[in-house]
């Protein structure tokens, strides 16, 4: 529980900065300082961060970097949550045949190198923003069904739901009221889990230049445009880097944190 | 035994073939060729070089013309890379990519484990969170900044490594890279291992073994230690894929002619031929290996081979 | 010097105490029962002499064995000890053996880890050990994993594995509590046999087991040691009230009142019922072959028969739950066709089910009431919240239950409470008929009793036929009208519960009868009526699938099947019934 705090004050803390940051600061994000190109952080003009070659302010670019992150990592973990509960379910609460079948198809595309597919699918359809949230969302989804499916399997197996059945409760109702609240806890932390994998795969694609096009921007663009001036100035890297770091293992520490603790109320 | 290897294998033929027909048709579903960015060419020229490339065909019949390819080895012509056919192409760049990858994966294996097994047999003590707190962060630091901070570090402000790999000669050039590949999977396998230690260790027949007075160590060796690497077993697919993931970041940072490399190149000049082959090299890999873990595990648990 | 001498053992889990201030002492070669209901300290205070409970356990008093001063011992000394001076049987050979190792590899494990032997040598002496536990074909064992055989032969292993470093003190816990009767029988009287001057630790809560098996026995209840002495003595005037209890509860097979014959008018009938199964390779299995009965108004009928006699299936296939390969069921004079959410809900009202495991019978995320509550949102949709609610506090209040539990989860309950909330669900409906899948086998004695007496009351008041299947014979006797026996699948005897236990006319319910321990040391224990195991049933025996296993069995018996018939009054499916 403790873990599950601190961390999600943390993640908290992260988001609000982000949000009203920006406000705070005088500079905006397209802006060129003339007086500061790669100026290292310091109150001087407000570049509490610094600014980068172009003299643009780096406090407000990372706060709006880590706001475009966090959206683009959350929608996707959305459409991986819709996805990925929907296929797992269907499979797992049918079985029999549909069930093989569909876990076929997931086992096939788990093959695929599926960075690759996103890279070349950027690079074909002109790095639409929306893209990137599906492409996204599509990765993630097969860990998601995986697991919806197998507790699904299980607990269609178990007694409470036979004799619900038996008690001529609805099929419907069964799903509803004895199957979806049971897999609740563990479609959280996988949730939880799937956010940072989407924060990956996002700057992962922003890094090679296939994300977030310029002058927007997202932590793993900074982090790109950081490593080529690292040798300069070494806080265009490693600010958006270690945020993004800190943001990635909040995450982690939490799906880890909510895990256990769903795993304790089970045990019970 | 053998019965479930060779049904395995049957069973990787459909799963290789749904994989290379799904990156068949994503590739062709793609907007825009290769040739679309030059000026807009004449109709009688555009026909020829779809003639060239078989394009005029139906769909149907150029998968089947590629499936009897790749029986051959053959992938095709690449778009770009005039003269080059793209087997040839992926010839000369895996090499890079397999010592990289075989050396990461090899470190990440023997520091993974044994980073775990430590981990589970202190449980709870400060040397099991130490390593835990130490592998979450792996788990949490991307790729690409690793290994630019590893760059900053060794190769810029040191001045120990080398920072890229063309001009350089030795095992010197390796070091970066492989660490930066190997790092987020030792970090994964560490947390794997020790979870999975932790579990067997509770189990009633390692109880039944400490019974029997066979002190800790043997208790590991001859009870736990291969159940306990089930879980690790099972990773090494995704492993795999993760180093082919990381492969692209690693080759584009430290300049290495690698195929994650002559992928993006290949992508970013709709180099059509050339990312489906890599796409389908790699998935046929990944496959292959799947099929490598799934029979090992039935030679680790004998139960598995009834199923 | 005893043995082993315990004094003032006491096991603390954060402060908790688990066992407090027991003593206990064994002398070489006597058998020592340590008795007590699940929670009672009995295991953890066996797990203690071996030094084998967990770090955070705090762990006070003295354990001496031989002289020597064990608790608080390093691993060193432990290890000496163990196995070559204790040995160790645990309950359920299937987790107690490894896996992904070959029996002859754990055994000679123990062998090579004491230096008592290395390899040829050491193969050898276990095969010596596996022949020694009449395990068959030792040498093929030898290089089988434990999931190819059979429960009794893992616990067979189990034993020699315990032995094979000949230690002057065994200890079982729960030996035979996960196997069948007849072959629990076989194992104890292995035990007897083979322990020489071996001293046992005997850990059961199966009275009729201690009367049978040992000299002295201890009786633990909430970790506190409440009765001690020579068995026959403990039995014969128990000092403390929990003996007595204890005592009480626990049924006899072989004599005692039994209910007196229900004479209603037929209210089930299930008709020439077969269930087919696919196991995992795909090979097609009878689970059920050709079963038929019926059920009376106001009756209970018990099923009874070993793990893989059908029993489960044959009523699950009844109610719906799963196919019926061929074979009808009448209910009130109508068929009942199709899986259960198919078939009309007004029938569906009229049978319910109680299961084995109270734990996964409830929904964890729901409350007692919402629970207790559901049946009724279905069927009478017509009733307002204040009446359900009266209702479902009604329906508690005959399973014994406060309105205080309306509120609980299911993990809040104890076993027995949470099994009479799934009997309150079950009822709350008012079925005609009830059926209970080992709905108590799950139940320590005196909750068992208490869960019985409910479902007794509850027949009384409202006329209710229950059909009760059950491995335990002892309780079907104190319950039932009449009794169905199954042997793989098939219907071997039905007769009322007088004639049945008096004189059963198939050999296989006179084994089964036979082999139940009795709780009473003035009995002693028959001798193991069976060899072997039930077969499989993807490939049953010919004939009489009994046949490899009886002592009546011929030629006849090899090779033709035979049919029920009826010998005053019971139903019997044999070419040589026994006499009445």
């Amino acid at each position: 529980m403790k873990t599950i705090r601190v961390t999600g004050g943390i993640l908290l803390v992260i988001a609000i900065a982000a949000v009203a940051g920006p406000w705070l600061s005088p500079n905006d994000y397209v802006t060129t300082d003339f007086d500061a190109i790669l100026a290292a952080p310091s109150a001087q003009g407000s570049h509490w961060f610094g600014t980068d070659n172009l003299g643009r302010d780096l406090f407000v670019r990372t706060m709006l970097g880590i706001r475009v992150t966090l959206m683009v990592a959350i929608v996707a973990s959305l459409v991986s949550l819709v996805i990925g509960v929907a296929y797992g379910a269907i499979a797992g609460y049918v079985g029999g045949r549909v069930d093989a079948v569909m876990m076929r198809f997931v086992d096939t595309l788990y093959a695929l190198p599926f960075i690759f597919f996103v890279i070349l699918l950027m690079v074909a359809f002109e790095r639409n923003f929306l893209l990137i949230f599906v492409a996204i969302g599509a990765i993630n989804w097969l860990d998601m069904a995986r697991i919806v499916r197998g507790q699904t399997l299980g607990l269609r197996e178990r007694e409470f739901v036979e004799a619900a059945r038996l008690t001529g409760v609805s099929t419907p109702r069964i799903v509803l009221r004895h199957i979806a609240p049971n897999l609740l806890g563990i479609v959280i932390v996988y949730v939880t889990l799937t956010i940072p994998q989407a924060i990956l795969v996002e700057s992962f694609l922003s890094f090679l230049g296939l994300g977030v096009q310029e002058p927007q921007t997202s932590l793993g663009t900074l982090v790109d445009a950081g490593v080529a001036q690292m040798e300069q100035a070494s806080w265009t890297l490693l600010i958006p880097a270690s945020l993004l770091a800190l943001i990635l293992m909040c995450f982690n520490f939490m799906g880890d944190g909510l895990r256990d603790h769903f795993d304790a109320r089970h045990d019970r | 035994m053998l019965r479930y290897t060779l049904l395995r294998i049957l069973g990787a033929i459909p799963t290789l073939l749904l994989v290379i027909a799904l990156a068949f048709l994503m590739v062709h579903a793609a907007p825009g060729g290769p040739f679309d960015e030059e000026r807009v060419l004449p109709p009688e020229v555009e026909a020829n070089i779809e003639a060239h490339y078989n394009l005029d065909e139906p769909l149907p019949k150029q998968f089947l013309r590629y499936l009897v390819g790749l029986t051959r080895g053959d992938l095709g012509p690449s778009y770009r890379y005039r003269g080059h056919t793209v087997s040839e192409l992926i010839g000369t760049s895996f090499p890079n990519s397999l010592k990289l990858g075989a050396l990461a994966i090899v470190i990440a294996l023997l520091l993974g484990v044994g980073g775990g097994t430590y981990a589970a047999l202190r449980q709870g003590a400060f040397a099991d969170r130490f390593v835990m707190g130490l592998s979450m962060t792996g788990i949490s630091i991307p790729v690409f900044v690793v290994a630019p901070v590893l760059v900053l570090l060794f190769a810029v402000n040191l001045q120990w490594l080398p920072a890229g790999w063309s001009g350089t000669e030795g095992v010197g050039r390796y070091v970066l890279p492989v660490i930066t590949l190997a790092l987020p999977q030792i970090a994964y396998i560490a947390r794997l291992t020790r979870a999975s230690m932790i579990d067997v260790l509770a189990r009633d027949f390692v109880r039944t073994a400490r019974a029997q007075g066979l002190g800790t160590l043997r208790v590991i060796r001859v009870h736990a230690i291969k159940p306990a690497m089930l879980p690790v077993l099972s990773y090494m697919g995704p492993a795999i894929a993760g180093i082919i993931t990381g492969s692209v970041v690693v080759e584009e940072i430290f300049g290495i002619p690698g195929v994650g490399q002559l992928f993006v190149r290949g992508a970013m000049n709709r180099d059509y031929t050339l990312v489906l082959g890599v796409v389908v090299f790699y998935a046929s890999l990944i496959v292959a290996f799947n099929l490598i873990v799934d029979i090992l595990y039935a030679v680790i648990d004998p139960r598995v081979r009834y199923r | 010097m005893s043995l082993l001498d315990v004094t003032g053992l006491s096991i603390r889990y954060d402060g908790q105490a688990v066992v407090d201030g027991v003593d206990l002492f064994v002398e070489r070669g006597e058998s020592v029962g340590l008795v007590g209901e699940s929670g009672s300290g009995k295991s953890q205070s066996a797990l203690a002499i071996l030094g084998l409970l967990p770090a955070r356990a705090q762990v006070s008093g003295s354990i001496e064995f031989d002289g020597q001063q064990v608790l608080g011992a390093d691993d060193a000394l432990l290890d000496r000890l163990r196995a070559r001076r204790i040995g160790m049987v645990f309950q359920d050979p299937m987790q107690a053996l490894n896996p992904y190792l070959r029996i002859g590899v754990q055994l000679r494990q123990v062998l090579v880890a004491h230096g008592l032997a290395a390899g040829r040598d050491a193969d050898a002496r276990v095969i010596e050990a596996l022949t020694r536990v009449r395990l068959p074909d030792p040498e093929r064992q030898f290089r089988a994993f434990p999931h190819e055989l059979s429960g009794g032969m893992r616990q067979r292993v189990m034993i020699a594995s315990a032995l094979i470093a000949g230690p002057d003190l065994l200890i079982a816990d729960e030996p035979t509590t996960a196997l069948d009767v007849t072959v629990q029988a076989q194992i104890l009287e292995l035990l007897e046999e083979i322990r020489d001057n071996t001293a046992l630790l005997l850990i059961t809560h199966d009275l009729g087991i201690v009367a049978g098996h040992c000299e002295h026995m201890i009786v633990l209840e909430k970790g506190r040691l409440v009765d001690a002495g020579p068995t026959t003595s403990v039995f014969a005037s128990p000092r403390h009230a929990h003996t007595r209890t204890l005592l009480e509860a626990a049924p006899r097979v072989d004599r005692g009142e039994v209910p007196a014959p229900v004479d209603g008018r037929t209210l089930l009938a299930v008709e020439a019922a077969s269930v087919q199964y696919r196991d995992r390779g795909g090979a097609l299995l009878d689970a059920v072959n050709d079963v038929s009965f019926a059920v009376r108004q106001g009756e209970t009928v018990a099923v009874v028969g070993e793990s893989g006699s059908g029993k489960s299936s044959l009523v699950r296939a009844m109610l719906g739950l799963v196919p019926m390969a061929s074979g009808k069921v009448v209910y009130a004079g109508e068929p009942l066709e199709g899986p259960v959410q198919h078939r009309a809900r007004e029938r569906r009202r009229d049978l319910q089910l109680v299961f084995q495991d109270p734990v996964s019978a409830l929904n964890p995320q729901m409350r007692v009431r919402s629970i207790i509550e559901e049946p009724l949102l279905v069927h009478e949709k017509g009733i307002g919240s204040a009446e359900r609610l009266g209702r479902v506090t009604a329906m508690l209040d005959k399973v014994g239950l406060e309105a205080a539990f309306l509120t609980r989860y299911p993990h809040e309950l104890s076993g027995g409470q949470a099994q009479r909330v799934a009997i309150a669900r079950a009822l709350v409906l008012e079925p005609r008929i009830l059926v209970c899948d080992e709905a108590v086998a799950a139940l320590d004695g005196s909750v068992r009793k208490q869960v019985l007496d409910v479902l007794r009351s509850v027949q009384d008041e409202a006329g209710l036929s229950i059909i009760f299947i059950s491995h335990d014979l002892a309780v079907v006797r104190s319950i039932s009208h009449r009794v169905l026996v199954m042997y793989a699948g098939r219907l071997v005897e039905v007769a009322g519960n007088d004639d049945l236990f008096a004189s059963p006319l198939h050999p296989y319910t006179r084994a089964l009868i036979d082999s139940v321990p009795v709780p009473d040391p003035v009995v002693a224990p028959k001798a193991a009526p069976l060899r072997g195991e039930t077969p499989s049933l993807i490939d049953p025996p010919s004939g009489c699938v009994f046949h490899p296993r009886c002592p009546r069995s011929d030629e006849t018996c090899a090779s033709k099947r035979p049919r029920l018939r009826e010998i005053r009054g019971t139903r019997v499916a044999c070419h040589y019934p026994l006499d009445r």
